[in-house]
């Protein structure tokens, strides 16, 4: 097709020649706020002044994008932006569905929060080595896991917050972080690498990265292509960073190293990426291999819940016991990701944003005891009810709402977990989610028993903490955990359209490629 | 060309699987550095090994006027690359940290953040 030259070419076949609308930048805007705040954070690294009223500033610049991405997704369905013009499959898409746009709008409420109470908690020497560009660059990865459509663009972002994640794991240098820091390092990078393997080999299979092509193309392939292959290393891979048994381990060994706040964020957002990618793998692209996978990942998910909270039990330091209970969530959300229905799926997406809210007020909480009691151990924490009743208010509200026993929001997606197991004719599996309730309920009960209700057993220490900006965060915090709990009908409707974004895959592929909805 | 490949990738992945069982840090990092490149030539395989042009289009053509290699892999291989060698930079720097501070290179010897034998939490009070 020789063309003469200045001849005008039609690129409408190939390229986007529309001019970007408001809604392209609703779509990159919780990816895009993070990454310039983070860029412009590092030019004015020695103003450590200037960091956490940047970084605020710029995590509620994101929430608010993130609140009308959701609200446009809801009012009329998902959102494609295509990068660099080239149409899908060709330019890597970011398609927000109602499941990306509203954990990101929850991942970036926790951060908001964070960013908060890292500025009593992080030092001018925690921000000269970069804790708010980490933490920013950290928030644009989850954000960018949660709303792109393609899956190597997924990887990389994978990417983008992991190594941001190792940066602000070792901020501070302690002996027990180094050591922390390389276990998860080292399991993380190799979880990430089995993530890739299962890409390339997806690509030789597929031709193609965009996740709307690959679920429309893998009907037609599933006679010959080894599509069981891939799920079981997505699987894999993806159980690794959510962090389910067998492969949790690096969890336990490096979450109660770092500074609490850090501990927070990871506590409550980074699991919940890896269980993301597993929902948007195995249940869009993979129908007929997870229902095959199934029998596999419910008994992942009941001994991911069972040992998780056992090994809560045994634990002295509070922050290792909240690293275990963040093991154990994850079992809950495998729950529902085993048994595959609206239903289950429906309580493992709410269960997952009121894990994230819960699991870092936990560590929040936690930080705040340590600075009224001066420890993290449980055999030297005692006596906050007296001197402190407010915390022992928060340390009620959230250790019910943990177990998931009324009037906090855990309750309720363990009801849809539990009804949907039973319905789908798997009574062992609810009885697993209830034993793990019952046993969150004694081992958070112990800590509060023991840190709030017990007289004081070791001195004051010399200089208490001010608590008040722990208030405001917990405060912050425990509202949505409230509300969820008391008026959960918007959060379940949210929940269900985010688990029928993902078993409808026919819609998803329309939005990407409107060309074929129309035929 | 794609029977060596794949036999050499894996290669690859058992050798690297080898080492990254070690006990030493050192080891499981020389491991994790040829499982990245196990992985960098999978995509390359899975991309097709094919003798054909550049995807260079001719001066006053529209498109191109013969079968060309396929250059997506190479793109998806590159950004790899970038990615683990950064990654593994940052993790050759950790363990000479962690070797330094904690004296030891060996996983075993490793337990400051899981210390061996601690106390149980308290059974009352």
């Amino acid at each position: 097709m020789a063309i003469e030259p200045g001849q005008a070419v039609d690129l409408s076949g190939a390229m986007v020649l529309a001019p970007a609308t408001p809604a392209d930048w609703l779509v990159v805007g919780p990816v895009a706020i993070p990454i310039v705040t983070g860029a412009i954070l590092l030019m004015v690294r020695h103003e450590t002044r200037l960091h956490a009223g940047l970084a605020v500033a710029g995590l509620l610049a994101a929430l608010l994008c993130n609140i009308g991405l959701l609200a446009r997704v809801l009012d009329q369905g998902p959102l494609v932006m295509t990068m660099g013009r080239w149409l899908p499959p060709f330019g890597i898409s970011f398609a927000a569905d109602a499941l990306g746009a509203s954990l990101a709008l929850v991942a970036t409420l926790v951060a908001v929060v964070c960013a908060l109470f890292a500025t009593a908690d992080i030092g001018a020497v925690g921000r000269r080595y970069g804790f708010y560009p980490f933490m920013m660059l950290m928030m644009a990865g989850v954000s960018g896991s949660f709303l792109t459509g393609d899956i190597f663009n997924l990887y990389v972002w994978f990417e983008v917050f992991l190594i941001s994640s190792f940066g602000l794991l070792v901020l501070g240098s302690q002996h027990k972080q180094l050591d922390g820091a390389t276990k998860y390092a080292i399991l993380n990078l190799v979880g990430t690498t089995l993530f890739l393997t299962a890409t390339a080999l997806l690509y030789g299979t597929f031709g193609t990265l965009n996740m709307a092509d690959i679920a429309r193309k893998a009907d037609g392939l599933r006679e010959n292509a080894p599509l069981t292959t891939l799920a079981v290393l997505y699987l894999l891979a993806f159980g690794m960073k959510a962090a389910a048994f067998p492969v949790n381990f690096w969890l336990p060994a490096s979450y109660h190293t770092p500074r609490i706040v850090t501990a927070a964020l990871f506590g409550g957002v980074l699991t919940k990426v890896g269980v993301y990618a597993l929902l948007r793998t195995l249940v869009m692209l993979f129908p007929p291999e997870l229902e095959l996978l199934s029998g596999l990942i419910a008994w992942v998910a009941a001994a991911t819940m069972v040992i998780g909270i056992m090994g809560a039990l045994a634990q002295t330091d509070l922050r290792r016991v909240l690293g275990f209970v963040v093991i154990s969530g994850v079992g809950v959300m495998l729950a529902g990701l085993a048994l595959g229905t609206s239903e289950g799926l429906t309580g493992t997406i709410f269960y997952a944003f009121h894990s994230m809210i819960v699991m870092t007020a936990l560590y929040l909480l936690a930080g705040v005891m340590n600075g009224l009691g001066g420890s993290y151990s449980l055999s030297k924490l005692s006596g906050l009810y007296t001197s402190n009743p407010l915390v022992a208010a928060f340390a009620l509200l959230l250790m019910l709402a943990v177990a998931g026993l009324p009037p906090a929001s855990g309750l309720w997606p363990k009801v849809m977990l539990v009804r949907a197991s039973l319905d789908s004719g798997q009574p062992w599996l609810a009885f697993a989610i209830l034993a793990t309730g019952f046993l969150t309920t004694l081992a958070l009960g112990r800590v509060f028993i023991l840190a709030v209700w017990r007289p004081r057993v070791a001195a004051d220490p010399e200089a208490p903490a001010s608590p008040y900006l722990g208030y405001v965060a917990l405060a912050a915090l425990s509202l949505p955990v409230v509300v969820m709990g008391l008026y959960p009908d918007p959060v379940i409707s949210v929940a269900e359209r985010a688990a029928n974004a993902i078993l409808d895959a026919p819609a998803y592929i329309g939005t990407v490629f409107p060309e074929e909805a129309a035929q | 060309m794609e029977t060596i490949l794949a036999a050499t990738v894996a290669v690859f992945f058992a050798v690297s699987i080898y080492l990254m069982l070690s006990k030493h840090i050192i080891r499981i990092l020389l491991g994790v550095s040829i499982f990245s490149n196990a992985v960098n030539l999978t995509i390359f395989t899975a991309g097709r090994v094919v003798r054909e042009v550049p995807p260079i289009i001719p001066e006053g053509l529209d498109i191109p006027d013969r079968v060309t290699a396929n250059p997506l892999p190479q793109a998806l291989i590159l950004t790899a690359i970038v990615i683990s060698f950064s990654i593994f930079a940052f993790l050759l720097v950790l363990a000479f940290r962690a070797y330094q501070e904690l004296g030891t290179d060996d996983t075993d010897g490793m337990r400051v953040a899981e210390p061996e034998g601690e106390d149980l939490p308290p059974l009352g009070y």
